[in-house]
């Protein structure tokens, strides 16, 4: 089977169309179900975190070494040639005459863009400031793929901080290949920004903006959680505007059994602990996803051939 | 008959004519952007014909093609490009937006990667009409960050 992602770029969550999504999905369940093979033996992958990122490093990292790849690189910018003021261009320039492929994040938002152009090597984005992060967008549509048994025609809600929340405009933007209905819960200042909203609309995707959160929890299937960032807000503020978006355990009463609670973590106190003993929360497995996601992700962009999903 | 002279004039060249008033030292701006060394006239708030005044901007030695008056577009959509050549207009056109901007404005976005890089700007041009209310909106999209902005951030 002809594998469209091999040797390519993985900056934006936008590059991928729909096929491309429903492949590297189609082997992370593959690889959660069995080990596969070291589909990166004899491959060096260099993990540049140029900011840190403990999670995003770690998963990918261990992703790596599953498939047997070699790992160099650095976990942030402190010790290397950027604090001599050596250009992201010229480092990436050099780092992809070593490495068959580099991950990296940055601060700057566009940095994977410009490294994806310069590097002769694949270039996967971990994240550019509050730009793109799309293996963590693959990573959540393979939990709710996962946990729904399938991607079209489910509703979805987003709650919290639906402005800044780049994981949330890139879920939107990704499940709006699969034909959605979309609910809004958010504070009036962290509304979804309107060139999302214009693309949906471009895009004849159904959303509507709901007032509060338990009317969200009896519609949906999937409740994608964010949290409300404090520094938004004047004290006074965020205590009233918070308490409209924890959700408790006693709020799922009214939920489709199918309905699954997702969450990007770290949460704070946006998801209350009790949830975690509900059926329907699934955070925690979503973060162990990451892990088959980017196993899979590496796979497919360094491998011309996969041979379990010509077998499946 | 001053317009007409102002046309005339040139030996070769081109003719910005109809720029919004206003905009003409914005036109002129990008223009020496792109050529520093260019010889330029600039007429401000000079008598229009359909629209009360305008700007107008005279270019010598340079014809310019459609891509290069496109670059104008935010400023003066409404323009229309005379290209002379031996004191004749021998191609006149209207400016029209080009699919894309590059190294002509920086990314409004401060952290963007644009501004710390030896790279130029780039923007995707998109435009949608909205038929009920006759309205036409420009926005531009950062190739590298991703943003998009209206083209009032530009102007």
């Amino acid at each position: 089977m002809p594998n469209p992602l091999y040797q390519k770029d993985i900056v934006s969550i936008r590059d991928l169309n729909q096929t491309e999504l429903e492949l590297i999905i189609q082997l992370a369940s593959i690889i959660k179900a069995q080990p596969v093979s070291p589909y990166l033996s004899n491959k060096v992958i260099a993990s540049c975190f140029f900011e840190a990122s403990t999670r995003t490093r770690l998963s990918f990292e261990t992703a790596v070494q599953r498939l047997q790849g070699s790992l160099i690189g650095f976990s942030d910018s402190a010790n290397t040639s950027t604090q001599k003021g050596e250009t992201l261009t010229d480092s990436i320039n050099m780092i992809s005459s070593y490495a068959d492929a580099i991950i990296m994040r940055h601060p700057k938002e566009g940095a994977a863009r410009l490294a994806a152009e310069v590097a002769t090597v694949p270039v996967i984005n971990g994240g550019d400031g509050a730009n793109q992060h799309p293996s963590q967008t693959l990573l959540d549509l393979f939990s709710i793929a996962e946990c729904q048994g399938r991607l079209t025609d489910l509703k979805v809600a987003f709650v919290g901080d639906l402005k800044y929340g780049r994981t949330v405009h890139s879920l939107a933007q990704a499940l709006s290949l699969f034909n959605p209905t979309f609910y809004f819960i958010a504070p009036e200042a962290l509304k979804m920004p309107s060139y999302l909203e214009q693309d949906l609309a471009e895009k004849g995707i159904s959303y509507q903006y709901l007032s509060s959160l338990e009317e969200g929890v009896e519609q949906v299937d999937i409740l994608y959680m964010t949290r409300v960032q404090k520094e938004r807000f004047d004290p006074t503020e965020y205590m009233h505007i918070a308490s409209k978006y924890i959700l408790t355990k006693a709020m799922l009463k009214g939920a489709k059994p199918n309905m699954r609670v997702l969450h990007p973590l770290p949460r704070v106190d946006e998801i209350h602990p009790d949830v975690d003993s509900s059926e329907h929360a699934y955070y925690f497995q979503q973060a162990e996803n990451g892990v088959y996601a980017r196993q899979a992700l590496l796979a497919l962009v360094m491998n011309e051939h996969i041979k379990e999903l010509d077998n499946a | 008959m001053r317009e007409t002279m102002a046309v005339e004039a040139i030996l070769k060249g081109t003719v910005i004519d109809h720029v919004p008033t206003g905009q003409g030292l914005n036109i002129l701006s990008l223009i020496q952007k792109r050529d520093p060394q260019a010889q330029i006239t600039v007429g401000l708030n000079l008598p229009s014909k359909g629209n009360g005044k305008k700007d107008i901007i005279k270019v010598e030695g340079w014809l310019f093609s459609q891509h290069d008056a496109g670059e104008m577009a935010l400023y003066a959509p409404t323009a229309t490009v005379n290209v002379i050549d031996n004191y004749a207009v021998v191609k006149k056109f209207k400016i029209e937006l080009p699919d894309q901007f590059v190294g002509l404005f920086a990314c409004p976005n401060s952290n963007c990667i644009s501004h710390t890089e030896p790279v130029a700007s780039r923007f995707s041009v998109s435009q949608t009409h909205n038929a009920e209310a006759n309205t036409h909106k420009v926005r531009l999209q950062c190739h590298f960050c991703e943003r998009t902005f209206s083209d009032s951030l530009f102007k």
